[in-house]
C-alpha cells in the first residue's frame, strides 16, 4: 500500500479517534470519578507531574460506584425505556409522514425535482431553535391553531395540546422529517422503472409491485432514515423541554439535571455512557447481521 | 515578513481589545439597560453583557472554569458553595470607593453566604411568593381568596379550582421545597433528609393542577393574562404587573410574600478567579455601586437592592411599596436559606423530579 493510500485511509480514522474516542475516554473517566466541591467538580483529577506510580494510584482509585448508583434508582431505567418509546414511535410517525413526501418526489417530473429539493432543506435556513418556539406559538392554548380550530366552529374549548407528549411527537417529527425524507428519495430517484414494468407485465397489480419491488429496494434508505432520525430522538432535549410538560420523562432531561442541578458530572457522565451502549449495541448487531446476509446472497 | 507583521499586528489588536472588555453574565430582565452605555461611555470599557435565568447553568459554567467572564450574579446559596470550590477571587477594596454605600442590613445577612463580605457585594434582593391575576383569581375562588397565603398555591382544594385558568411554579427545588415546609409549619431551612421529604406529599398533590414549571417564562404568562396564579420571584412579579399596566389590557396583577413566611434571598455580584479583566470588573462593580446608578437599576426592575446611599433616588413606587421593600414586621416574618450539601442536594434534586414526572 502506498503512503497516499495510507494516508487517505488515515483520514477518518484519525477523524475517528479525535472527536468520538478521545472524548468518550474523557467522559468514561469522569464517569468512574467522585463527586467534589472544586473546579471541575470531581476527584481524582489526572496529574500526570507524580509520575507512574501517580498513574497507577489514579486507576485504582477509580471505581463503578456511579454504574451502581443508576441500577438502584428506577428513575433512570423508567427515563430510558421512556426515551426508547418516544425515539420508537417518533420514527415510526415520521417514516408515515415522510415515505409519500419522498415517493412524491421522486415520482414528479425530473425538472420538479430540484425544487422540490429545495422546499424540503429550507426550513434549515431557519434556526431551529426558533422553528420549536414558532411551534409553541402554533400550539398554545391561545396560539394559531387553537383560534382557527374554535373560528372553524370545530371545537369550542381550545385543545391542550402545549406541553404535552403529542407535542413533543409534533416538534420531532417536524424537526427530524428531512432526515427521513433525503435518504429514502435518494434510493427512490434511482430506482430502474423498468423493474416495476417488468412486474406489471407479469401481472403484478401497482399495488403488490409497489409492496415487492419498490418497498425492498427502498430498504436502505427506509433505514438509514430511521437511524438518522432514531438515534438524535431518542437524546433529544430540547423538544421536550420546550414542547413537552413536566411529566415528559426523557434521558436527554435527567442528563442535564444530573449535570445542571445535582452539579454531579460523575453520575451525568455515566448516564452518557449507558445512552452510547444503548445506541452502539443495537447498531453493531444489525450491521453484523447485514453482512451475513449479504454473504449469505453471495 | 509581511505576513508576520500582519499577524503580530492582528494578535496585537485581539490582546488589547480583550484588556478594554468587561464581561457581565447577569440574570435575564434584571437591569436597565441604559446603564450598560452609560458605562461604557463613562469608563470607555467595552461592555459585554449576557444573560442566564438559572443558578443551575451558572454555577456549571463556573465549576466548569475559564468562563470568560468578568462578572457573574450567583444567588448567594450558590455562591457560597462556589466561594468553597474556589470559583472567585477577592475584592479589592481599594479599588472600590463606592463600596461606602452598601446598606448594613443587608450586608449582615449576605456574610451568611459570604463571611466578612469579601468575595461579593450584593447585588439586589428579594423575597419568593405569590402572584396573582386579582380579577381571574377573585372570579375563581371568591373576593376573600387567601392571595398572601400559601394555602392558595399548596392547598389541593384551590389549585383544583385555579388548574383552568392556570399555575405556574418555579423550577426551582431550592425555591419551592423550603415553601412547602413552610406551609407546614415546619423549618423552611431544613437540612436533614427526613424533614425536607415532608415537603413531597405537599408538592405531588398539586402537580396535577400546575400548568408549568418553569423560571422565567410566567412574567409575561401573567402579563397577557394566560395565567392567574404564578409562584415566582418578586420583581419577576412585579415587573409583569408593570407590563399589564403598559399594555393596559384589563389585568391587575399583585404581589404577596406569604404570611407563612417567605424566602428572602440575594444576588451577589462576584469576580471569578480567572476573570480576564480583573481591573474592568472592579470598574464595573464601582459603577454599579454608585447611588443614583443603583436606584436606576431598581427603579428599573422593581427589586430591592442592598445600597442605602440609592434609597434617596429610589421612585415612589419602589421604596414606598411594601412588596418590594417589606416593612419590619414582614421583614421578621423572612427566613433565609443555607445551602444544602451535595448528599442533601441530590435528594431534593430527586424529589423534585418525582414530584414532576412521578418517577
Amino acid at each position: 500500500m502506498n503512503l497516499s493510500r495510507r494516508l487517505l485511509i488515515g483520514i477518518p480514522y484519525l477523524w475517528l479517534l479525535v472527536l468520538f474516542l478521545i472524548p468518550f475516554l474523557i467522559v468514561l473517566k469522569i464517569s468512574l470519578s467522585d463527586y467534589d466541591i472544586s473546579i471541575p467538580p470531581y476527584s481524582p483529577k489526572f496529574d500526570l507531574s507524580a509520575g507512574w506510580e501517580g498513574i497507577k494510584d489514579y486507576l485504582g482509585s477509580l471505581d463503578f460506584e456511579n454504574y451502581a448508583f443508576l441500577a438502584d434508582d428506577p428513575l433512570y431505567y423508567t427515563a430510558y425505556l421512556s426515551s426508547l418509546k418516544i425515539a420508537a414511535i417518533s420514527t415510526f410517525l415520521t417514516l408515515l409522514v415522510g415515505f409519500p413526501i419522498a415517493y412524491g418526489m421522486a415520482s414528479a417530473p425530473e425538472e420538479w425535482r430540484p425544487s422540490l429539493m429545495m422546499l424540503v432543506i429550507l426550513p434549515f435556513w431557519t434556526s431551529f431553535l426558533i422553528r420549536v418556539y414558532a411551534w409553541m406559538g402554533i400550539l398554545s392554548n391561545e396560539g394559531l391553531l387553537n383560534q382557527f380550530l374554535i373560528w372553524t366552529g370545530l371545537i369550542s374549548d381550545p385543545l391542550v395540546i402545549l406541553n404535552t407528549i403529542t407535542a413533543v411527537y409534533i416538534g420531532i417529527v417536524y424537526t427530524y422529517l428531512p432526515f427521513m425524507i433525503l435518504p429514502i428519495y435518494a434510493t427512490l430517484e434511482k430506482l430502474d422503472g423498468s423493474l416495476l414494468e417488468a412486474a406489471e407485465d407479469l401481472g403484478c397489480t401497482r399495488i403488490s409491485a409497489f409492496w415487492l419491488v419498490t418497498l425492498p429496494l427502498a430498504k436502505p434508505g427506509i433505514i438509514a432514515g430511521c437511524f438518522l432520525v432514531f438515534i438524535p430522538a431518542l437524546g433529544e432535549f430540547v423538544i421536550p423541554s420546550l414542547l413537552g410538560g413536566s411529566d415528559t420523562l426523557m434521558i436527554g432531561k435527567v442528563l442535564w439535571e444530573e449535570f445542571f442541578s445535582n452539579r454531579d458530572w460523575t453520575v451525568a457522565s455515566a448516564v452518557a455512557i449507558i445512552l452510547l451502549l444503548i445506541l452502539v449495541v443495537p447498531i453493531i448487531l444489525f450491521q453484523r447481521n447485514e453482512q451475513k446476509q449479504r454473504e449469505a446472497a453471495k | 515578513m509581511k505576513t508576520t507583521t500582519i499577524l503580530t499586528a492582528a494578535l496585537l489588536a485581539a490582546t488589547s481589545a480583550t484588556a478594554q472588555e468587561v464581561r457581565v453574565y447577569n440574570w435575564s430582565d434584571y437591569i436597565d439597560e441604559s446603564l450598560l452605555e452609560k458605562f461604557e461611555a463613562e469608563t470607555g470599557l467595552k461592555l459585554i453583557y449576557d444573560v442566564f435565568d438559572s443558578n443551575e447553568l451558572l454555577e456549571t459554567k463556573m465549576l466548569a472554569g475559564s468562563s470568560g467572564y468578568d462578572i457573574v450574579v450567583p444567588t448567594g446559596t450558590f455562591l457560597q458553595r462556589q466561594i468553597q470550590a474556589g470559583a472567585f477571587q477577592k475584592l479589592d477594596d481599594s479599588q472600590l470607593p463606592n463600596k461606602d454605600n452598601l446598606w448594613d442590613v443587608i450586608q449582615e445577612r449576605t456574610e451568611k453566604y459570604d463571611p466578612d463580605n469579601a468575595y461579593s457585594i450584593n447585588y439586589m434582593w428579594g423575597t419568593t411568593g405569590i402572584g396573582v391575576n386579582s380579577g381571574k383569581v377573585a372570579e375563581v375562588l371568591g373576593e376573600d381568596a387567601p392571595i398572601d397565603s400559601l394555602a392558595l398555591v399548596f392547598d389541593p382544594a384551590n389549585m383544583e379550582k385555579l388548574a383552568d385558568c392556570g399555575v405556574y411554579f418555579l423550577d426551582a427545588p431550592t425555591e419551592m421545597i423550603p415553601a412547602a415546609l413552610a406551609y407546614l409549619g415546619e423549618d423552611p431551612d431544613a437540612q436533614d433528609a427526613e424533614t425536607i421529604a415532608k415537603a413531597e406529599p405537599v408538592l405531588s398533590a398539586v402537580k396535577p393542577y400546575v400548568r408549568k414549571y418553569h423560571s422565567s417564562e410566567y412574567i409575561n404568562a401573567l402579563a397577557n393574562g394566560e395565567i392567574c396564579v404564578a409562584f415566582g420571584w418578586s420583581g419577576d412579579i412585579l415587573q409583569a404587573r408593570d407590563r399589564a399596566v403598559e399594555a393596559d389590557n384589563g389585568v391587575e396583577i399583585l404581589y404577596h410574600a406569604p404570611v407563612e413566611g417567605a424566602l428572602m434571598w440575594f444576588d451577589q455580584m462576584a469576580i471569578p478567579v480567572d476573570a480576564p479583566n480583573p481591573e474592568g470588573a472592579h470598574a464595573f462593580l464601582n459603577f454599579i455601586m454608585d447611588a443614583e446608578n443603583m436606584a436606576a437599576a431598581s427603579n428599573y426592575v422593581y427589586y430591592a437592592n442592598g445600597n442605602k446611599a440609592s434609597q434617596e433616588f429610589l421612585a415612589e413606587d419602589v421604596i414606598g411599596d411594601p412588596a418590594i421593600y417589606p416593612d419590619e414586621e414582614t421583614l421578621q416574618n423572612l427566613y433565609t436559606q443555607t445551602p444544602y450539601g451535595p448528599k442533601v442536594q441530590r435528594t431534593v434534586t430527586r424529589m423534585w423530579t418525582k414530584v414532576k414526572s412521578g418517577t
